[in-house]
């Protein structure tokens, strides 16, 4: 397990394992705060005939509760880190087969989506799959007075007044998904886009460590 | 030859057409097709909208039914919406349960009540911890020609405006509620939040109000919400290729726009159905 010692104040405290389960191609396990989540990746394998697209990849993401059965939250969910792993993937190179997607609860405290999103892109790493770019997931909540809050616990999210997760792409640092709640303005919307491409930065130094880490043997 | 072409090479044909900044139904790169409104179509519903923008037709059913409000919030009523894309709309949808898109559909609109608070659910409160509304807002896809997320927003805020309540009164003995549907009044509308959804090509090139085609073919698609004080109520992109900041505001802009088209057109139809009474 590494852990990263928040430079930035901002976010909360998180880190990474990767490899832990036996059985999935690429599995990870991802820490934020107390929000927890593992993720699973299977494939490329064998794709059933009506689900199989001829030139390409075909992704299914899952998102498992920790308590109770998926629900329709849990499906817009799904779809937002479908999309966002498929513009990441390069499926193009593994056509008419299927790539499966497991993300598992842990522990739910705020800001869970950005960290399907980084579970999901530390688990796509682990599992070799050929990626254009990686991608980071951040969320900002705004508060009652108008502050900005990086990374907010359940209590926080509950209390603020608009919530909104970005995912980032590591190459330009650009917006790949943007999902949001309550209502907020234009310039807000610009403050928020500006702090997650810098609280972005974190997360990607922090997958180049621990790969780093992981592979170079000698040290 | 053209529709050889079209059928071979989809994106090309396409593409080919983006260089002359045009589109292949002759629309121009930033201009939605033409919308059209009914409000009331549906004489059993409590309040109806139908919404065509282009081939795309959404139907917009509210059904208004009277329930216990939940113990945690006994002051407020239930707003729930549902988006259904049945097999008749589009053959890309199978006969069953409702498929991804459908649900995410759902969660959308559901999430941009709250947002919003087009509504106020303290508004559809009758008798504080006894009784309240419950508004089922039933949106139904009959034509899948893209864009269907900005149809569902316009089809529900129209119903919505469309509505007309019983008034009801309650015995605080017998905690018996009547209805009389005679004196009928409608909603307050707080907020007008009309969406407007754009599809990316190449990574580059926007293009508002995409058809089924074109959402097919693009590499990524978003949808602002606004409402009339020019504040987002949902920025909505699940994945696909990024943009920059630049890129987003141009949508914003183009939505802020749109929202002055939407507002009057609305207003247009429910003026010219209250003048023949």
């Amino acid at each position: 397990m590494e852990v990263c010692g928040s430079s930035n104040p901002t976010l909360r405290e998180f880190g990474s394992e990767q490899n832990l389960l036996s059985r999935p191609d690429g599995s990870s396990s991802f820490v934020q705060g107390d929000t927890s989540v593992l993720a699973g990746v299977y494939g490329p394998a064998e794709v059933k005939v009506s689900k199989e697209i001829y030139d390409r990849a075909t992704l299914e993401v899952v998102i498992q509760t920790k308590v109770g059965l998926p629900s329709v939250k849990e499906r817009a969910r799904e779809q937002c880190v479908r999309e966002t792993c498929e513009a990441a993937l390069l499926s193009t190179l593994n056509p008419r087969s299927s790539l499966t997607l497991i993300l598992q609860v842990v522990h739910d405290d705020g800001s869970l989506l950005a960290c399907f999103l980084n579970a999901a892109c530390m688990a796509l790493m682990d599992a070799g799959l050929p990626m254009s770019c990686l991608f980071a997931g951040v969320t900002c909540a705004i508060d009652g007075d108008g502050r900005i809050i990086i990374d907010p616990s359940a209590v926080q999210e509950k209390e603020s007044r608009a919530l909104m997760t970005f995912a980032i792409d590591s190459k330009e640092r650009r917006v790949m998904m943007s999902s949001t709640k309550g209502s907020f303005t234009v310039h807000e919307l610009h403050q928020c886009v500006a702090i997650s491409q810098k609280a972005s930065d974190n997360i990607f130094e922090f997958y180049r460590e621990s790969v780093r880490r992981r592979y170079s043997k000698s040290v | 030859m053209a529709a050889g072409f079209k059928t071979a090479e989809p994106l090309e044909y396409h593409r080919s057409f983006l260089k002359e900044n045009c589109r292949p139904d002759g629309r121009e790169l930033g201009e939605f097709r033409t919308t059209t409104l009914n409000i009331g179509s549906i004489s059993t519903a409590d309040g109806s909208a139908l919404v065509k923008i282009g081939n795309t037709t959404v139907m917009c059913g509210i059904k208004a039914e009277l329930a216990n409000p939940a113990v945690e919030v006994p002051s407020r009523g239930y707003i729930v919406p549902n988006v259904d894309l049945p097999p008749l709309c589009s053959s890309r949808f199978r006969p069953g349960p409702p498929g991804e898109q459908a649900q995410a559909a759902s969660q959308f609109i559901a999430d941009v009540i709250e947002s919003s608070e087009v509504i106020q659910t303290e508004d559809l409160c009758i008798v504080k911890g006894k009784l309240c509304w419950v508004l089922y807002c039933d949106i139904m896809c009959l034509d899948y020609d893209g864009n269907v997320l900005d149809a569902c927003l316009i089809a529900l805020l129209a119903a919505l405006k469309n509505v007309r309540l019983p008034e009801v009164t309650f015995s605080e003995d017998s905690e018996v509620p009547k209805v009389s549907l005679e004196n009928r009044r409608g909603l307050t509308i707080h907020k007008h939040p009309v969406g407007a959804s754009f599809a990316v090509f190449d990574d580059s090139i926007m293009i508002v109000d995409p058809t089924a085609e074109e959402e097919t073919l693009s590499t990524a698609i978003i949808t602002v919400v606004m409402d009339e004080e020019k504040h987002l109520c949902a920025l909505h992109k699940p994945g696909g290729t990024s943009l920059s900041g630049e890129k987003l505001q141009d949508c914003i802009n183009r939505t802020t726009i749109r929202h002055k088209e939407v507002h009057k057109l609305i207003n247009k139809v429910i003026q010219s159905v209250k003048t023949p009474e």
